[in-house]
C-alpha cells in the first residue's frame, strides 16, 4: 500500500466522519485516493476555515477533529485554528503535505518547517521520515489528541512518503511509555477534599471546560445538588451546568455575573472543577478569594498552583474524580444561610441591559433567539461583545451548546466553527452569533455552508464598529476611537451573492419575525441586526482590578 | 537559585528543540545542557542547569517537561544527594618557565596535559563546579587561549 492509502485505511479505523480541508501539490496522492475512498470531505474556501471547522465538530461531538492542508501556505493558514484548538484543549488533528523528505531544508518551493512552526501551539506533531511509521503515528495521533487532557496533533507527511510502498498493519493499541496520563484521582486527596466540604460553610463549585471535556456535567450537576453549593462556570465551562437550576450563578470573571463575582469573593471553599484560573477569571491574583480554601479538580498536573495556589489538588478525570467524591461526602454542610446571601446578590445585581429604546439592543436579540430556540439550539460566537453577550444572556442548559473561542479568543472563528459543528450534528438548531467586524474574517466559509448546505444560522450584531475595543477605548482612552469603526459591505446582498438568505432587520419588532423566519427557511441565513451602536458589555471588571471591583452599566 | 535538572527522554529527533523550546519561551536562559545516550540506546538523558530567578516558573517549567510525550521522566536533582562532573578543554600559553609549575597543577586537579608544544598547552580535566571555577582561575595566569566546555552531567546516589 502506498501512503495515500495507508491514510486513507487509518482514517476509516479511526472512524473519521468528515474530513475539512484544502488541496494543493504535496497532498495530490493523498487527495488522489480521497476522490473514490468515501470519506466525507468538506471542501472549506481557506485553510483557517478548515481547521476551525474540525474544531468546532470536535466540540459540539466529543469526537476528534480532522482537517488537512498543503505543504507551505496551506500549512500555516492552518496555525491560528491549530493554535485556537491548543488554548481550548480541543481534539484534533491536523494533516499537513510536506515538500519531499530529500527537498526539506532546501527552500523547496512551497516549504515550511510546519513541525518547528507549531511546536508550541500542539500537544505533539510529527513529521513522518518513514511510510513504515506511517500507520504507527496517525494511531499515536488520534491516540494523544483524544485522551488526557486533549490538544491538536500535527502529522505532516513528505509527498515522496505519501507515494512510498509498504505493508499496511494499524496497530490495535497504543503504548508510548511516556504517556499515561492520570485519570483516577487520589483517593486520600478524595477524602481530604470531601472533609473539607463537609466543613465549609461557604462553598462555591467554580466549573471550566473540562468538566464538558470528559462528560462530566451530569456528575457536576448532581455534586452540586448534593451539597447545595452555587455553582459559576468559566465560558469555556457555559453548559456544563444547567442554567435554569436555582444554584447557578452564571459565568463569573471579567464579565461574569456580579453575584457569581461576589459570592467567590466571598466563599470559603472553592471547588475548582476543569477549571485553569485565567487571568480574565482571577482578576488581580492577590486580591482573589482571599477567604477561601480551594480545591483543584483537574487532568493537567501543571494547571495546579499555576497562578493561585491551591490547598487539595486531584489530579485526574473530573468524571471519575466527581463520582468518587460524591460517594465520599457522607456529612453534607448546611448552606442555607450561604445560599441567602448569594440570593440577596442576585437580586441586588441581577444581569441587565436598559431595554426601553426603539433601538435594538444586542443584549435582546440574544433573548429573543434564546426564546424562540427555547435554549434549544447550538450557539458559536465570535470573538468581542457580540460573544459576551452570547455567553450572557442564552440560557444554557446542556454540555456542547455554547462553542467559542475562550483561550486565544480568535475574531473568525464562529462562522468555520458553526459549519464543522452542523457537519456534525444536522438535526440541530446551529446559530453563529457574530459581530460585524469578525464576521468578515472568515466570510469565505458563507461559501461553504451554501455548497454543502450546512445551513447555518449567521445573527450579526452590526453595531459598525470592533466593539469591544471601541469599549475599551471609550472607557480608559479618552474615547479615541482609533481605527475601530467600520466601513462596511451590505451583509443582505452578501449573503444574496453567496447564495445564502440575507435578512436586514433595523426596527425592534422585527427582530423576532425575522428570527423565525431565519430557522424556518431551508437555507443558510444571515440576519444583519442593526444594534445600538454604542452598547457596552457589562458588568465589567478592569483589567488587573479585584474581580469584585465591577464597572456597571446602569446605576 | 540554580538547578540541576536531569531528563530522560525519547532518542527521537526534536526533542531538544521541543525542550529547549519551553525555557525560551519564558526568556529562560539555560546555563549549559549536555545530552547523551543512556544504557538504552532508544533512551537519551539531558542534564540542565539553569538559574531560576522564579522560582515558581521554574515549577511550571517542570511539570511542562512531563507533560512532552517524548520525556519520560524529569528529576530536579537540587534537593538529593547526586555526584556531577563537567569535562574542560583549555588550551593555555606556555614557556619553560613554567612547565613545571603547570605541571603541579594538574596533579593537584587530577587534570591530564593531552599536549604541549612550545607556546602552549592542552590540559584536561574532568571536576565538580566549584573546582572547575577553582581551577580556571589559577590557569588564568597562563593565559588562556581557547575554553571547551561539555557542561555537566550529574547522577544521584
Ligand atoms: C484575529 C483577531 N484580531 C484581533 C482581535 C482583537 N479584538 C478583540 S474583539 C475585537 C473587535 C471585534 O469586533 P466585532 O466582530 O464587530 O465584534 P463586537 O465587539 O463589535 O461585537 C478585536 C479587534 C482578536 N480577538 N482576534
Ligand atoms: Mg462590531
Amino acid at each position: 500500500m502506498t501512503g495515500a492509502q495507508i491514510f486513507i485505511e487509518a482514517l476509516k479505523k479511526e472512524k473519521v466522519e468528515v474530513i475539512f480541508g484544502y488541496p494543493g501539490g504535496q497532498v495530490l496522492p493523498i487527495f488522489d485516493k480521497l476522490y473514490d475512498s468515501g470519506l466525507h470531505f468538506i471542501l472549506t474556501r481557506h485553510e483557517q476555515g478548515a481547521a476551525h471547522a474540525a474544531d468546532g465538530y470536535a466540540r459540539a461531538t466529543g469526537k476528534t477533529g480532522v482537517c488537512i492542508a498543503t505543504s507551505g501556505p496551506g500549512a500555516t493558514n492552518l496555525t491560528t485554528g491549530i493554535a485556537n484548538a491548543y488554548m481550548d484543549s480541543i481534539p484534533m488533528v491536523a494533516f499537513t503535505g510536506q515538500v519531499k523528505s530529500f527537498l526539506i531544508g532546501n527552500d523547496a518551493f512551497q516549504e515550511a518547517d510546519i513541525t518547528g512552526i507549531t511546536r508550541p501551539i500542539t500537544k505533539h506533531n510529527y513529521l513522518v521520515k518513514d511510510v513504515k511509521d506511517l500507520a504507527c503515528v496517525i494511531k499515536e495521533a488520534f491516540h494523544i489528541a483524544s485522551t488526557g487532557r486533549p490538544g491538536p496533533v500535527v502529522v505532516d507527511i513528505p509527498s515522496d512518503i505519501q507515494m512510498a510502498d509498504t505493508n499496511f498493519e494499524y496497530p490495535n493499541v497504543c503504548n508510548i511509555r511516556s504517556y499515561n496520563p492520570t485519570l483516577k484521582g487520589h483517593p486520600g486527596q478524595i477524602k481530604k477534599a470531601a472533609k473539607a466540604i463537609s466543613q465549609a460553610k461557604k462553598p462555591i463549585i467554580y466549573a471550566g471546560g473540562g468538566v464538558i471535556i470528559s462528560e462530566a456535567s451530569e456528575e457536576l450537576n448532581r455534586l452540586a445538588e448534593k451539597i447545595k453549593a452555587p455553582v459559576t462556570t468559566t465560558l469555556m465551562g457555559l453548559g456544563g451546568f444547567n442554567q435554569r437550576s436555582e444554584l447557578s450563578l452564571g459565568m463569573l470573571g471579567m464579565h461574569g455575573t456580579a453575584y457569581a463575582n461576589h459570592a467567590i469573593m466571598g466563599s470559603d471553599l472553592i471547588i475548582a472543577v476543569g477549571a485553569r484560573f485565567d487571568d480574565r477569571v482571577t482578576g488581580r491574583l492577590d486580591a482573589f478569594a482571599p477567604h477561601a480554601q480551594i480545591i483543584h479538580i483537574d487532568i493537567d498536573p501543571s494547571s495546579i498552583s499555576k497562578n493561585i495556589k491551591v490547598h487539595i489538588p486531584i489530579v485526574g478525570d473530573a468524571k471519575n474524580i466527581l463520582r468518587e467524591l460524591i460517594d465520599e461526602i457522607k456529612k453534607v454542610p448546611d448552606t442555607s444561610h450561604w445560599l441567602g446571601t448569594v440570593k440577596g446578590w442576585k437580586e441586588k445585581y441581577p444581569l441587565r441591559y436598559s431595554n426601553n429604546t426603539d433601538k435594538i439592543k444586542p443584549q435582546y436579540v440574544i433573548e429573543k433567539i434564546c426564546e424562540i430556540t427555547k435554549g434549544q439550539a447550538i450557539i458559536c460566537t465570535e470573538v468581542g461583545q457580540n460573544q459576551m453577550w452570547a455567553a450572557q444572556y442564552y440560557t444554557y442548559t446542556k454540555p456542547r451548546t455554547f462553542i467559542s473561542s475562550g483561550g486565544l479568543g480568535t475574531m473568525g472563528f464562529g462562522l468555520p466553527a458553526a459549519m464543522g459543528v452542523k457537519s456534525g450534528c444536522p438535526d440541530k438548531i446551529v446559530f453563529d452569533i457574530a459581530g460585524d467586524g469578525s464576521i468578515q474574517m472568515n466570510i469565505q466559509e458563507l461559501m461553504t455552508c451554501v455548497a454543502e448546505k450546512l445551513n447555518v444560522k449567521i445573527a450579526i450584531l452590526n453595531n459598525g464598529y470592533l466593539g469591544m475595543v471601541r469599549q475599551w477605548q471609550e472607557l480608559f482612552y479618552k474615547k479615541r476611537y482609533s481605527q475601530t469603526t467600520l466601513v462596511n459591505p451590505d451583509f443582505v446582498k452578501l449573503a444574496e451573492a453567496y447564495g445564502a438568505k440575507g435578512i436586514r432587520v433595523s426596527k425592534k419588532e422585527e427582530v423576532e419575525k425575522a428570527i423565525v423566519q431565519a430557522i424556518e427557511i431551508d437555507n443558510v441565513v444571515m440576519i444583519d441586526f442593526i444594534v445600538e451602536p454604542e452598547e457596552n458589555v457589562f458588568p465589567m471588571v478592569p483589567a488587573g482590578e479585584a474581580i469584585n471591583s465591577m464597572i456597571e452599566g446602569l446605576a | 537559585m540554580r538547578h540541576t535538572i536531569s531528563v530522560l527522554v525519547e532518542n527521537k529527533f526534536g526533542v531538544l528543540a521541543r525542550i529547549a523550546g519551553l525555557f525560551s519561551a519564558r526568556g529562560f536562559n539555560i546555563d549549559s545542557l549536555a545530552v547523551g545516550e543512556t544504557q538504552d540506546p532508544a533512551v537519551s538523558c539531558m542534564t540542565i542547569v539553569v538559574n531560576a530567578e522564579d522560582e515558581r516558573i521554574l515549577e511550571q517549567i517542570k511539570k511542562q517537561l512531563h507533560k512532552l510525550i517524548d520525556i519520560i521522566t524529569v528529576i530536579d536533582l537540587t534537593k538529593k544527594e547526586f555526584f556531577e562532573r563537567e569535562l574542560v578543554l583549555v588550551k593555555v600559553s606556555l614557556d619553560k618557565s613554567n612547565k613545571a609549575n603547570l605541571e603541579k597543577i594538574a596533579h593537584k586537579f587530577n587534570a591530564e596535559i593531552l599536549h604541549s608544544d612550545k607556546e602552549s598547552a592542552i590540559i584536561e580535566a574532568a571536576l565538580e563546579e566549584k573546582n572547575i571555577e577553582e581551577f580556571l582561575s589559577v590557569l588564568k595566569e597562563f593565559g588562556i587561549k581557547q575554553l571547551v566546555r561539555t557542561g555537566k552531567i550529574a547522577i544521584p546516589k
